[in-house]
């Protein structure tokens, strides 16, 4: 967050209400709103009900990449300040915590009871309400499928000012459904209670192979050995082409017992290791990462990688979210920021799949944070991003020609059945949203039954006419 | 809303038959249709400019809108606005006028001063308070580098633009922590129907030409651009030549 103009105003929630610029994590389309920050459910209540034309939207650790958690001219509740972890519960595993709890602070409180977060993205600073909104995954989506698998019941502060407690299915199983991966458009959720998993250690036995290109990499993931491994994504070249398109560092681990632990670690095998090493100042230039840069940092990425390993012993950061090693990272890419593009295709559509690869690695439009991974089943959200099928994430630098380019490879990803990730999204319409969601409209039936005015609105709602 | 990469919904075209504000619309709408109100006198013109925008896809509605009525204006945005938000608003009328008319004919004066400065002015001020309500939003004003340094040729047309220059560049800041990003074109010589007649100056450029200006600088948000640019480092130097030998110049 961040913001030339702060203008106090009078309040009655005891925060200070501030007008502020809002950007999402890509650092693109900045809007002004007022944000304010409840502590209690109470807070939270009272703001809706004092909501002006222009609606109101929850906040978190605004890790989404494009315009979900801003709202022009609105209401914004940063939610980050009602962060109370209620309970743990170490014979069942359920942590009853508040929406603005961060997956690290969960995660942090949930290991000396040798618990796990079920489902971890590639940053554990994302909030519980965060998380459900946009439904998010992790490595180990073929295994476990994404959180809101794992959410046991959550508490929805409706337009109405009602709190209603809602479980998969239960009498309100429909919003329940409907919120997961709602991106917050069917209410603000305050607090949950999310299924945690057992571990013997906070720490990884990983598998790495290095692939020739992306036929040998896609080999990899469907000989029936990925199903073996809790976790499992891999990084890709998307400069190389040729006999080498597509080559890729495949790393497939499990959590791992405590007997898979080299002696050194067995002493404290649920000890947390991911300090952050330094924050990236604010000083990058445009077009610092540009095709050259992220070729050689591409090729580096590639050669550091071992040909093949088996059994390496690795923590959180290492097999996981090395960018949460690095405060604000995305302030290498320079105030015009960048852009993400994660995409589904569905299993069967892998020439559509190997197109894609192609016309990324044969455009000038450079990325190096590639991802790729096989997803298992989806769920019961109706907006729920993954499916069956094959996701890739890559984050361009905003550059001329961008927006042209990414329609192109919509219209391959659509023609596949496939669908774009609301969470990354930043720059498609309406029209080409739709079309990869096929049950939209029952997500707005139920939307328009809970909130007729159109109370919960963002920037996003109004570009991709979601409301 | 305005997406990531810069690229708009809606834009409101403030006289609605520019050939400039026409050419910046279609620049925006080359891959992806946006939602049009052109604003300007009820005409033939008016009506073709609609029709060409449809073409291309884009949903178009016309507001009657006089330059010279400014307390309408007021009303005129209220009626732009009734389709929801406008992304990028252009401030595209003016007149040229006969400088030698204009400096000798008071009447003549007063309305281009009115029609490129006070109405500038007071849509200007409706725009802001319309796009500080919405939170975000680009208003685009078309200056000149007649504005920048008169010249004896044509100084009370450059006089009006010096005036709206002045004004949007203190609104630029004014808005700034309001979302909203004001943008000044200062382009130079540009081949319209306005300036039909009259001598080409150096550097001489198209309404498309500076429509891709405009549409970098919106994406960019950037708050002073020249059409063509090195008009930038062209203009530095007129500025400062002393002026017994500016008024030798050709220019």
């Amino acid at each position: 967050m961040e913001g030339p103009g702060h203008f106090p105003a009078a309040s009655s929630l005891g925060d200070v209400p501030e007008t502020t610029s809002l950007r999402g994590w890509g650092r693109t389309a900045p809007t002004v709103a007022t944000v304010r920050r409840p502590r209690t459910v109470e807070d939270v209540a009272r703001a809706i009900a004092g909501v002006g034309p222009r609606g109101v939207i929850a906040r978190g650790l605004g890790r989404s990449y494009g315009d979900p958690a801003q709202n022009a001219g609105g209401l914004v509740l940063d939610m980050t300040e009602l962060a109370a972890v209620h309970s743990i519960d170490p014979d069942t595993g359920l942590a009853d915590v508040d929406a603005g709890v961060s997956l690290d602070t969960l995660m942090r409180a949930a290991l000396p009871h040798g618990l796990w977060v079920p489902v971890l993205p590639g940053t554990r600073q994302v909030t519980i309400g965060g998380a459900i909104g946009a439904d998010v995954h992790g490595k180990n989506h073929h295994t476990k499928g994404s959180f809101g698998n794992h959410v046991r019941s959550m508490l929805l502060v409706t337009a109405d000012g009602a709190v209603r407690e809602l479980t998969p299915d239960g009498p309100e199983s429909e919003l329940f459904w409907a919120t997961v991966g709602g991106m917050g458009l069917t209410g603000v959720v305050v607090r949950a209670t999310v299924q945690l998993h057992r571990t013997e250690s906070a720490y990884f036995v990983v598998d790495t192979d290095r692939t020739a290109d992306l036929d040998e990499l896609m080999g990899l993931l469907t000989d029936g050995s990925d199903d073996t491994y809790g976790y499992s994504a891999a990084w890709f070249d998307t400069t190389t082409t040729g006999a080498a398109l597509g080559r890729a560092v495949l790393t497939r681990g499990s959590l791992a017992t405590v007997d898979q632990l080299p002696a050194k670690h067995r002493g404290e095998p649920l000890k947390f290791d991911a300090p952050q090493l330094l924050t990236v100042p604010d000083v990058f230039p445009n077009g610092l990462a540009n095709r050259y840069t992220l070729r050689a940092f591409s090729e580096l990425w590639y050669r550091k990688a071992p040909k093949r390993q088996r059994g390496a012993v690795q923590n959180i950061s290492t097999f996981y979210q090395v960018l949460d090693l690095f405060g604000d990272w995305n302030r290498l890419y320079g105030s015009r920021g960048f852009l993400q593009y994660q995409f589904v295709v569905p299993f069967g559509e892998e020439p559509t799949f190997r197109r894609v690869v192609e016309r990324i690695a044969h455009s000038p439009h450079a990325s190096g944070l590639n991802v790729l991974k096989r997803f298992g089943e989806g769920n019961a959200a109706p907006l729920s991003f993954p499916m069956p099928g094959w996701t890739i994430t890559v984050d361009f630098p905003v550059v001329r020609g961008l927006d042209r380019f990414c329609a192109e490879l919509d219209e391959l990803v659509l023609g596949a059945g496939g669908r774009l990730y609301l969470a990354k999204e930043s720059r498609t319409d309406a029209e080409t949203f739709r079309r990869g969601y096929p049950r939209f409209d029952e997500w707005r039936k139920i939307r328009d039954a809970v909130d007729p005015n159109r109370v919960f609105t963002s920037d996003m709602s109004r570009r991709l006419e979601l409301a | 809303m305005i997406d990531a990469l810069g690229n708009p919904q809606s834009i409101l075209l403030l006289g609605g038959t520019s050939e400039i504000g026409l050419a910046v619309v279609e620049a925006f709408s080359t891959d992806r249709p946006v939602r049009v109100v052109l604003a300007g006198r009820p005409s033939e013109r008016l009506d073709a400019a609609k029709a060409r925008l449809e073409e291309r896809g884009c949903a178009v509605e016309t507001v009657e809108f006089d330059a010279t009525a400014p307390d309408t204006h007021g009303d005129v945005l209220r009626k732009a606005w009734a389709g929801g938000d406008i992304d990028i608003a252009v401030v595209a009328f003016g007149l040229l006028g006969d400088n030698e008319k204009a400096w000798t004919d008071s009447a003549t004066a007063v309305e281009l001063a009115q029609v490129n400065y006070t109405a500038a002015v007071s849509v200007g001020v409706e725009l802001g308070e319309r796009m500080k309500e919405q939170g975000y939003g680009s208003i685009v004003a078309l200056s000149s580098v007649a504005g920048e340094r008169a010249r004896r040729s044509n100084f009370v047309y450059g006089s009006t633009k010096a005036g709206l220059d002045a004004f949007y560049t203190g609104l630029t800041e004014a808005l700034r922590p309001h979302g909203v990003v004001v943008t000044i074109v200062r382009p130079g010589f540009v081949h319209t129907k306005m300036t039909e007649g009259h001598k080409p100056a150096p550097l001489s450029t198209t309404p498309e030409a500076v429509a891709q200006v405009v549409v970098d600088a919106v994406r960019n948000r950037k708050e002073l651009v020249w059409a063509p640019a090195p008009l930038r480092l062209v203009m530095t130097v007129l500025r400062h030549i002393p002026r017994p030998v500016f008024r030798r110049l050709p220019i």
